[in-house]
């Protein structure tokens, strides 16, 4: 907290010397173009492929440097190193965006190679080498989401209920909390836990589906519950006192006046968990295990789900590698596209459905 | 909502609070039953050694011990990564871009959340790994007297610095998520004050943004390594781990950590071998339990803010 603020020199205006507008930009593209030029004349001379990351970093870096030593000279130190922290925080900004671009543009462009009929119309059964496809997975994946959201979406609901209407005191904190701790459960945790449920009941080595669900609503819960909570507290207490007032009972009011009007943030949240957990990968390996064939019975045997079809494809790749590879990345195509599509539509619903506001 | 006198609840009210409380009641349950049965199912592997779990080398302490190096280890790299970028990126969204822009802003950096963490895994061994392993090879050649950096440089680039790198986009977005929420709730006086006095942008941050919103940042970290420590399949994928403990990046001979050895070894395993794999999974139940309930603590005394939001 030892900050001097200079007095502004005289004759220099009203916040002393200031770098002309666009100064930044100028040196901006000059270091860029410098620093391109020079990795062009590198791959030039040694024949090299052209490193087009190196060069922007090293065109970033030297526009650091440069821009944060011009304005030092012309204005000083403090503007000096405001304009080195805009220019890393906006780097910062950058740099997240490298590995988003990143996983989107290789995900597409690996995954379309199989994106083809017979992924979504098979499965791996009797397929050693080419071909096959991902069908058995989606099913999986469709069941055990399903259960999972039949189990957590009640639970959760009601518990959010309990913690917005009813819940006062000392459980009502602590299950606060612990709803909070409980979304930083590790994904495999809550797969152990649901298998070392089942294993009591039905002996070591129990596969089934339905122990993933399971597991999958160990994670689903808290979401499930923070969000809603979050939402029924939206919810104005007028309407609430205006329901009593009439001599609706507490639960009427509940079911008729707050779940309606909260209703479209619920969906919003409960859409988003589902987007959540489809994606688990650790649980259901070792809960619902793998098969290549098709399972429609979430209470036998082993069930395939997408996210373990990409991990197995990747991990135990046979001969032609080509035809595992492509199958992963296909299989990690259609995992994206049903997360985005999910957010879409909890995006879609939250605009569309929103009750009208007052405001 | 409000306190009422004593009403006379009908049936339906009783059945309705009932359940409620039912639900409410079954987290805690859940946390316990999580907590009791992982326990029941480790004790015989305290016990165990390697003629009763083939999965052991000698006991059960010396086969835990690398792995909770290692995720540790792993989950600090993570974090001195991410929580730089993390912090930055807040600051870019909530002070530096215009107003209109942030929530698409934050939306995209939300996107990073989406990803599967499978196909991170896929994405770090097919892209980052070879784009990294260039750069491992001029470090280990320039800087390898710095012991960060010593030993034979791994010629796959599947080494704990990429692993470490992976988690650290996945912690990203939450950590940008809370640190966001804390920039924005600091108070917009004390920054035009700042301003007004003649403090640059730079300057009104620190003085003003970053002292409000440090426990926010420590949350996030604290958050953020929970979230690390517990990451499965990412870890799994790219890490090619042989056991051992040791501090060097650069190398193809890592510590493994629980939870990608739990998802390697766990479809393979039988008798003892699924206890010790259980217990090791209740080391990281408690270890991830104490990180969250620290930074839950930390960041409800300041503000309402979850991860699940």
């Amino acid at each position: 907290m030892t900050l001097t603020i200079r007095p502004v020199s005289a004759g220099s205006g009203i916040a002393g010397n200031r770098l002309p507008r666009g100064t930044v930009w100028i040196v901006l593209g000059a270091s860029l173009a410098l620093s391109l030029a020079l990795f062009g004349l590198l791959a030039a001379a040694d024949g090299s492929a052209y490193n087009l990351v190196g060069a922007v970093l090293v065109g970033a870096v030297l526009h650091l440097v440069i821009s944060t030593g011009i304005s030092g000279a012309v204005e000083g130190r403090r503007q000096a190193i405001d304009r080195l922290v805009t220019g890393l925080v906006t780097g910062s900004f950058l740099i997240a965006m490298v590995p988003l671009v990143s996983v989107a543009w290789t995900v597409i462009a690996n995954g379309v190679a199989r994106f083809d009929v017979e992924f979504f119309t098979s499965s791996m059964r009797n397929v050693t080498g080419e071909g096959g496809g991902a069908l058995h997975a989606m099913i999986g994946t469709l069941l055990i989401t399903l259960a999972a959201t039949v189990i957590s979406v009640p639970l959760g609901l009601l518990t959010s209920i309990y913690l917005v209407e009813y819940g006062r005191g000392r459980l009502a904190k602590l299950i606060t909390f612990l709803v909070d701790v409980m979304t930083g459960i590790p994904s495999i945790v809550a797969g152990l836990f649901a298998y070392a449920v089942f294993a009591l009941i039905f002996g070591p080595g129990v596969r089934m589906g339905i122990i993933g669900a399971v597991s999958l609503s160990v994670l689903m819960i808290p979401v499930v519950v923070r969000s809603s909570e979050e939402m029924l507290r939206l919810v104005p207490n007028e309407l609430r006192e205006a329901s009593y007032a009439l001599g609706v009972p507490k639960w009427l009011t509940i079911m008729k006046v707050v779940l309606p009007t909260s209703i479209a943030g619920i969906t919003t949240g409960v859409v988003l968990a589902i987007a959540r957990v489809i994606g688990e990968t650790a649980p259901l390996l070792i809960t619902a295990g793998y098969t290549a064939s098709m399972n429609y019975n979430l209470f036998h045997d082993r069930m395939q789900s997408l996210p373990v079809f990409v991990y197995r494809q990747y991990a135990d790749q046979g001969n032609p590698i080509s035809a595992f590879l492509e199958r992963a990345w296909a299989g990690a195509l259609v995992l994206i596209l049903i997360v985005m599509a999910l957010n879409l539509i909890a995006r879609l619903v939250a605009k569309y459905f929103a009750p009208k506001s007052g405001r | 909502m409000t306190a009422s006198p004593k009403p006379i609840l009908s049936r339906g009210d009783r059945v309705f609070s009932r359940s409620a409380l039912f639900a409410g009641s079954m987290i805690l349950l859940t946390l316990a039953a999580v907590a009791i049965f992982l326990i029941v199912e480790s004790v015989p592997a305290f016990f165990a050694d390697s003629t009763t779990a083939s999965i052991l080398p000698s006991n059960f302490w010396t086969y835990v011990w690398p792995l909770v190096f290692g995720t540790i280890w792993a989950a600090v790299l993570a974090l001195l990564i991410s929580l730089p970028l993390a912090i930055g990126i807040a600051l870019f969204i909530s002070h530096y871009a215009p107003r209109r822009l942030s929530s698409v802003l934050g939306y995209i950096v939300d996107l990073l959340a989406a990803v599967p963490s499978v196909v991170f895994g896929l994405w770090g061994i097919g892209v980052l790994a070879p784009a990294v392993q260039p750069v491992y090879a001029w470090f280990n050649e320039n800087l390898g007297l710095i012991p960060l950096f010593a030993g034979e440089v791994s010629a796959t680039g599947k080494t704990i610095l990429t692993a470490a790198m992976v988690l650290a986009v996945m912690v990203l977005p939450i950590m940008t998520a809370i640190c966001r929420e804390v920039f924005l709730q600091a108070p917009v006086l004390h920054e035009e004050a700042a301003l007004a006095l003649g403090a640059t942008r730079w300057e009104m941050i620190r003085l003003a943004v970053l002292p409000f919103g440090r426990p926010g940042i420590v949350s996030a970290a604290m958050l953020g390594l929970g979230r690390a420590l517990g990451e499965t399949m990412a870890v799994a994928m790219v890490l090619s781990a042989t056991g051992v403990v040791s501090f060097r990046l650069l190398t193809s001979e890592n510590p493994s950590t629980i939870a990608a050895n739990i998802a390697l070894q766990f479809p393979e395993a039988y008798g003892k071998n699924i206890n010790v794999l259980l217990a090791t999974g209740l080391i990281l139940f408690i270890v991830t339990f104490l990180v969250n309930a620290i930074a839950r603590w930390i960041v409800s005394r300041r503000a309402q803010f979850s991860g699940a939001n």
